[in-house]
């Protein structure tokens, strides 16, 4: 990325992430979304992100986009996994393990269709 | 050693063994001698398996992994056959974990508004595009191309923000007297340490929204005039400080860290700077005698941080959560701040939720919320049901209250009122199970042993509130105990040269307080009403109750209970430890604590 020397730079670097946002939106592609903060990797998100990723490489899965952030702050329910499906509402899953990574994957990621009982319910 | 193909676990929980556990080894045993499978199947006990709900007995079979529930005896013989000669899984009892999961999977969090912790979740933190997405650094671009310093600084005073580490300074003020103090260079600090036990809000913004805060001490330099800051944070939290460092190489690579940031000729650069995880340098003046390398000790003020801090230069101290909310405001406006809130405390707070309540984890409400909603409504009650007992606000030198405070608005005036604080905004709640007494023995052991020695009211004076309550808590208090107690809080209170020896009597003032029948109980009648403190409590078996089943003689770590098969048990006080482990087993209740 070029070093912004004005506002104008900034705006057109915040155009092109938008951009690049709206294109993951259309692109039919599926976001995996892991909660990877102190709390998620204590109660093991680390080996979930693991098992999400070996699942998608052993599969050969693609147009699902696997990405990190912080945590939300329902420490009790980590490691939170979130999913969004292209157009759809973003899903939330709780303590969810390798094994229950799989199911998401299978069953919602690949199935569409939501695991209800391990849907963190707002 | 004979090798057995398969191993089945049966719980001998007390739930379990209620349910007729062990007839079930005897006929599992019976059926494999039965069937000539003894040699090759094991058949072990073990404790609870997997979910508590279930509805029990419970047996797992290896190295299958299949869990069974709800077996009878006369069941047996057809789970032998199924599992052991046909090698299949019997269906119908095979335990349904996921089925309970529902109810416990809902946490309501509607009375939240999230204003510091909103891009958390949303956002990778390790990805500075996500952050300008959401029109990060944008009001840093707004401060340097459209606002001056003065005005800055004016719209932080308008929108009533104040600091969010405990103390609640405005924060605006703060940073007028930092641009009218004389001497250059002047640094902008960020207090990252969170010392409280109990407290990770800080942590959870660095780690989940680092561009925040780095924004935020941007847009204060420029208010203050400042060209270097530091953000001091614990090493015990190494994975925000590598976030916070990849955050501060991004942005300077973009150029809005450095020299001439957005084409000014604005400079500024930041640095992370970690501590040893002292408590009292969360201190201002301990933290900055930390970051120059020297003992983290505080020193009295004046002179401020503002006019002689870091390096004898001119210094501001903010917290993180107070330098997160900065670019909102610039974004929003004073006026969409300041209508957030209570009376002389805007915008909304984050709290660290822990103890006996059903859902832990970090909140964000606005001020002015009660106790009883952020409890109730928003930390979904006390676990298993219990009653309320206190709730512990702003970490260890904070004040417990009682019920009757529960409908107290959370601000700054309203909980110093009330004998607590803010604080960093740690919440721990008590249930009805816990002894304030302890409890107040416990927050002493803590300030006791991160006192940093330097001034005598606390580093004597904490010690001797300790030694009185741990006398109490082992049944040898004594009657002027209290009054003592009353004194010495007083004098540490008033004398200490900072905030941790100030604030260190809190919890026992508090308690002292709003649970000055408890600290009666214990010195006069020796008796703890919560039934905590090991001393003053003894475990005791119910005639009539106990059916004689062995289970506590069995699991005994002191072989203190004796009795026959089928008779009523016996505790012998003068080698029972008071573990408790009897009481917990006990499937029938017949363990008393007396």
């Amino acid at each position: 990325m070029p070093t912004v020397k004005s506002l104008d730079d900034l705006k057109k670097i915040r155009e092109e992430a938008l951009k690049k946002q709206q294109m993951k939106e259309t692109s039919g592609k599926t976001e995996v979304i892991v909660g990877m903060g102190t709390v998620g990797i204590a109660a093991g998100a680390r080996e979930t992100l693991k098992a999400i990723l070996d699942i998608i490489e052993e599969d050969n899965l693609d147009n699902i986009i696997v990405r990190q952030t912080g945590n939300i702050g329902l420490d009790s329910f980590e490691p939170i996994v979130q999913v969004v499906l292209p157009g759809k509402e973003k899903v939330s899953y709780g303590r969810v393990n390798s094994e229950m990574a799989r199911k998401i994957i299978k069953q919602h990621v690949i199935g569409g269709e939501i695991v209800k009982e391990y849907q963190i319910v707002g | 050693m004979a090798y057995f193909r398969s191993h089945v676990l049966v719980s001998i929980d007390p739930v379990c063994v209620e349910k007729g556990a062990y007839d079930l080894i005897r006929a599992l045993q019976d059926e494999l001698v039965k069937q000539g499978l003894i040699d090759e199947v094991e058949v072990l006990e073990t404790s609870r398996i997997g979910n508590p709900v279930s509805e029990g007995p419970d047996l797992m079979v290896y190295p299958e992994d299949v869990h069974y529930t709800n077996l009878t005896v006369k069941d047996i013989p057809f789970l032998v056959e199924e599992q052991f000669l046909k090698g299949r899984v019997a269906e119908e009892f095979v335990h349904e974990a996921e089925a309970d999961l529902d109810e416990e999977f809902s946490a309501p969090r509607s009375k939240e508004v999230r204003v510091v912790l909103k891009n958390i979740g949303e956002i990778d933190p390790l990805n500075i595009e996500d952050y300008i997405a959401l029109d990060g650094y944008m009001a840093l671009g707004k401060v340097l191309t459209e606002m001056t310093p003065e005005k800055t600084i004016q719209v932080i005073l308008d929108s009533g923000l104040r600091g969010r580490g405990g103390a609640g300074f405005p924060t605006g003020l703060k940073w007028r007297f930092i641009r009218a103090a004389e001497g250059e260079p002047k640094y902008m600090i960020c207090n990252a340490d969170e010392g409280d036990p109990g407290a990770f809000a800080n942590r959870r913004v660095l780690e989940g929204d680092p561009h925040s805060v780095i924004e935020g001490m941007i847009i204060g330099a420029y208010a203050a005039g400042s060209s270097q800051g530091y953000v001091y944070c614990r090493a015990e939290y190494p994975i925000a400080v590598q976030t916070l460092r990849i955050a501060i190489d991004q942005a300077r690579s973009l150029g809005l860290l450095g020299e001439n940031i957005l084409g000014t000729d604005f400079s500024f650069d930041l640095e992370v700077r970690m501590g040893a995880g002292a408590f009292v340098c969360g201190e201002e003046t301990a933290l900055m005698a930390s970051i120059e390398g020297k003992r983290g000790e505080p020193r009295p003020r004046p002179p401020f941080p503002a006019q002689k801090g870091l390096w004898q230069k001119p210094s501001n101290i903010n917290n993180v959560e107070t330098y997160a909310n900065v670019p909102k405001i610039i974004l929003n406006g004073a006026e969409w701040f300041a209508s957030m809130g209570y009376e002389k405390s805007k915008g909304t707070k984050t709290f660290s939720m822990a103890g006996d309540v059903k859902n832990t984890g970090l909140i964000e409400v606005p001020f002015g919320i009660t106790l009883r909603e952020i409890i109730y409504d928003v930390g979904g009650g006390i676990k298993g049901d219990k009653a309320f007992k206190a709730v512990q606000t702003g970490g260890p030198m904070g004040g417990c209250l009682p019920e009757e405070y529960l409908d107290l608005p959370m601000d700054y005036e309203a909980l110093g009122k009330a004998g607590s604080i803010l604080g960093s905004g740690g919440l721990v709640v008590m249930d009805e199970d816990t002894c304030m007494v302890d409890i107040a023995r416990f927050f002493m052991e803590f300030t006791q042993d991160e006192s940093c020695g330097k001034c005598t009211p606390c580093r004597v004076g904490t010690r001797r509130i300790l030694e009185i309550l741990t006398r109490i808590c082992e049944g040898k208090g004594r009657p002027d105990d209290i009054d003592t107690l009353r004194y010495l809080c007083e004098e540490i209170n008033e004398n200490s040269l900072c905030g941790l020896g100030k604030g260190a009597p809190n919890p026992v003032k508090s308690t002292l307080e709003h649970f000055l029948d408890e600290y009666d109980a214990h010195i006069n009648e020796k008796r703890c009403p919560a039934k905590v403190c090991k001393a003053l409590i003894r475990f005791e078996i119910i005639d009539g109750t106990c059916t004689g089943c062995t289970l506590c003689a069995r699991n005994c770590p002191v072989q203190a209970i004796s009795g026959e098969r089928r008779q009523t048990h016996v505790i012998d006080p003068d080698i029972c430890i008071k573990c408790g482990i009897c009481e917990q087993l006990c499937p029938y209740d017949a363990i008393e604590i007396i």
